[in-house]
């Protein structure tokens, strides 16, 4: 068993070293953005944070929108675990895989997000158990690191093992599987819901302070996972001859219409809420929508958000466009900019403009922050890359054990309902 | 994007002129001695950062033994010498018994001459410039508004102080009994004294800064780069949760002074108030000013629907 690890683990590093003129270049430039990036980064390590645009008034920002953008792509996963799982509906089931890999990357990005807007990263074990003292469980922070660290643990565990068996060509024990994959679902419900009570539970920031905050969250979550995935499978099925029906993203797509629609008519309900009552808390939401005097610097991204989001909401409603590639497409990367926008800085920046005494500093993010950002996000992408040159030739049979080659032929890719 | 904004920075501290526009404009050659300064300051937290493998092991401030203190606070005494080539006295002395600070500001006399500001800076050794930073923070208010922050101006430049029309706010940490900041805090790092006083470790903070979010009263700063103190302005009089110099990347706030207060000192803000607006004592004492205080006037609290329960009372003495 334990050489049969081994010979998995060479397996894997020479398809990770392998592969055609596109895949090396690609990794390549990943390899150059990260370089470039940490060169960003080194210059906040030493002068400190501010080399980011962020001060006391606006102390949370650029890193902080971009970790709750990634924590909801990685939540989102769940939405093709519960009906490829649970309901055993076949074409889905093919890409639960990689739904789980995305999820593995975009956590990793997540914490490094963190990592990079600690001040004192040195100090990181002070949140552990053992080694610190986490004030646990009256901070939500040291909530949000448990079931980030634990929903990215299941996930690690379920596709190492999941790949390791069909590698094998043997078939899955559902007494290990199962429970990992019932597991995974509430896990990845409660990251999401854990980070919006990160900002939900401050009294202090009215704009944050609203019960439709965690719903709203899971809602943008879902449609902006899913997003990624259904450009990836259609990557996959043309340069690896991944098994993807287009069933199944048609599927997806419907799925995403109805939870942007979710998302959508809360953000009415949020809008009508402030205006129409119009107290003194509506000047968070107002400097997001409108401005507050000379201080405009969110509103065109607010409009454009919401631009972004209905379109692509109308082409994945409508079943000729949601069928027609190219319509497909564009609404992706429409509600990949739309949900990109609202939870980074259209979530961060109101909440703390103006700050808690009225003041008003407009925020930017300066190139060291898109450089660290563009770092983490490379980090990301690179583990994305490598792990799904690992596990495609795996789910479609083209890298399979010598040691058995009866468990050459094809298992049924990446589903407990294939034995 | 505005700029970072910020105040004058009076290098005589409390003794400031009158007219507080007339706080100089930083000179150039000033500016490369506080580059030089600062630089050195960089370059000492580094080293000292390098070798400090016991910094990492250390245990939380609540799990020292006395030794272990003592041998805490000589190490930050070492470390003010060869950052500021001055001696100090670090202490950490403790909540006395059957003390519970309490603190009043007269809304009706305050006049916004900003004499508590910089006379805290002076007492309380924090980051002058870039960033600067003032735990202490007077509100400019319209009389027509009342107490509303939607009309409030914190860099109020006047030739003369109070102006027609307006009234003074000043906010700093309101020490609350229920405060938002220990509670969000993931290592534990800032907590309530007994006393009341709510204090920050800075060599347990990790700078995540969900305090500052977490805080209604903006009573929080951060440290974005390491402290710009000039070592001829550097308070010698230390305490290890109070005023002692912070490195590069943690949270600080208002502590009442308790460098002064846990001796039986009143504040440096209340020493200096030209006016008699800040108003100090034990709540737990009848005789107590701020006993007396809430005894004769009607206090009311700064966003008291937040449920904070401040230590830390506004009153209109007139």
């Amino acid at each position: 068993m334990t050489s049969g690890v081994f010979e998995f683990l060479r397996g894997c590093g020479r398809q990770v070293v392998t592969g055609g003129r596109a895949y090396k270049a690609w990794v390549a430039f990943l390899l150059l953005t990260i370089a470039v990036g940490l060169s960003f980064y080194a210059r906040q390590a030493s002068h400190g944070l501010i080399a980011t645009n962020m001060r006391d008034e606006v102390s949370w920002a650029f890193y902080i929108g971009n970790f709750t953008f990634l924590v909801g792509v990685a939540a989102a996963a769940v939405l093709l675990v519960i009906p490829a799982y649970v309901y055993h509906w076949k074409p889905i089931k093919e890409v639960v895989v990689l739904g789980e890999l995305l999820a593995i990357s975009a956590l990793v990005m997540c914490l490094l997000f963190i990592l990079v807007d600690m001040g004192r990263p040195d100090r990181f074990t002070h949140i552990l158990p053992l080694l610190g003292t986490p004030n646990w469980p009256r901070s939500l922070l040291t909530w949000d690191a448990l079931v980030l660290n634990g929903y990215l643990a299941v996930n690690v565990v379920l596709v190492s093992y999941l790949l390791f068996k069909t590698y094998r060509g043997e078939a899955y024990d559902r007494r290990i599987f199962l429970p990992l994959v019932l597991l995974s679902i509430p896990v990845s419900i409660s990251t999401h819901t854990v980070t919006a009570f990160l900002y939900n539970g401050m009294a202090a920031r009215p704009f944050w302070n609203a019960s439709i905050l965690a719903p709203r969250f899971i809602a943008s979550a879902f449609c902006s996972g899913p997003a990624v995935m259904i450009i990836l499978f259609q990557v996959l099925k043309r340069t690896n001859g991944l098994p993807i029906k287009d069933e199944a993203i048609w599927k997806i797509a419907e799925l995403m219409s109805y939870a942007m629609f979710l998302n959508l008519f809360l953000l009415g309900a949020e809008l009508f809420k402030e205006f129409y009552s119009s107290t003194e808390h509506v000047l968070y939401t107002q400097y997001l929508w409108f401005g507050i005097g000379q201080h405009r610097a969110l509103v065109p991204y607010a409009w454009f958000s919401l631009f972004c989001s209905f379109t692509a909401f109308v082409l994945f409603l409508i079943p000729r466009t949601r069928r027609n590639l190219v319509t497909l497409n564009l609404g992706c990367v429409l509600i990949w900019a739309g949900v990109y926008i609202e939870k980074g800085l259209g979530l961060i920046i109101p909440g703390m403009t103006p700050d808690t005494l009225g003041q008003i500093y407009e925020y930017r993010p300066t190139a060291t922050e898109w450089g660290t950002a563009a770092a983490v996000f490379g980090i990301g992408f690179l583990v994305f890359t490598l792990l799904v040159k690992i596990a495609v030739p795996i789910l479609v049979g083209t890298f399979r054990t010598a040691e058995n080659p009866a468990g050459a032929a094809p298992a049924a890719p990446a589903g407990f309902g294939a034995h | 994007m505005t700029a970072p904004r910020g105040l004058p920075v009076l290098p005589g501290g409390a003794d400031l002129a009158p007219d507080l526009r007339a706080g100089p404009p930083v000179d150039p050659a000033r500016r490369a001695f506080m580059r030089t300064a600062a630089a050195g300051a960089a370059l000492s937290a580094l080293a000292s950062c390098g070798v400090s493998m016991d910094d990492f092991l250390r245990k939380h401030f609540k799990e020292l033994s006395k030794d272990e203190l003592a041998k805490v606070l000589a190490k930050i005494e070492k470390r003010n010498k060869e950052r500021f080539g001055v001696d100090t006295k670090v202490t950490a002395e403790g909540p006395r018994p059957g003390v519970e600070f309490g603190y009043g500001l007269d809304i009706s006399r305050c006049i916004g001459c900003r004499r508590c500001v910089y006379a805290c800076v002076k007492e309380n050794n924090p980051s002058r410039e870039a960033p600067q930073i003032h735990w202490i923070r007077v509100l400019e208010m319209d009389k027509d508004e009342g107490v509303d922050i939607a009309h409030a101006e914190l860099y109020y430049e006047a030739d003369a102080v109070p102006r027609p029309g307006k009234f003074y706010f000043p906010v700093q940490c309101q020490q609350c009994r229920n405060p938002p900041c220990v509670k969000v805090c993931p290592t534990q790092a800032t907590w309530k004294e007994p006393d009341g006083i709510v204090v920050v470790d800075y060599d347990w903070c990790i700078g995540c800064r969900c305090c500052m979010s977490g805080c209604p009263y903006g009573a929080r700063h951060f440290n974005w780069a390491t402290p710009t103190l000039p070592a001829a302005e550097l308070n010698p009089v230390q305490h290890y949760l109070g005023n002692r110099p912070r490195p590069k990347g943690v949270v600080e706030k208002c502590t009442f002074c308790i460098q002064r207060t846990r001796k039986g000192r009143y504040p440096a803000c209340v020493e200096v108030c030209p006016v008699g607006a800040r108003k100090f004592g034990n709540l737990l004492d009848p005789e107590s000013e701020i006993r007396q205080v809430m005894d004769r006037k009607r206090v009311l609290i700064f966003k008291e629907e937040l449920a904070t329960h401040p230590q830390f009372y506004y009153f209109y003495a007139t």
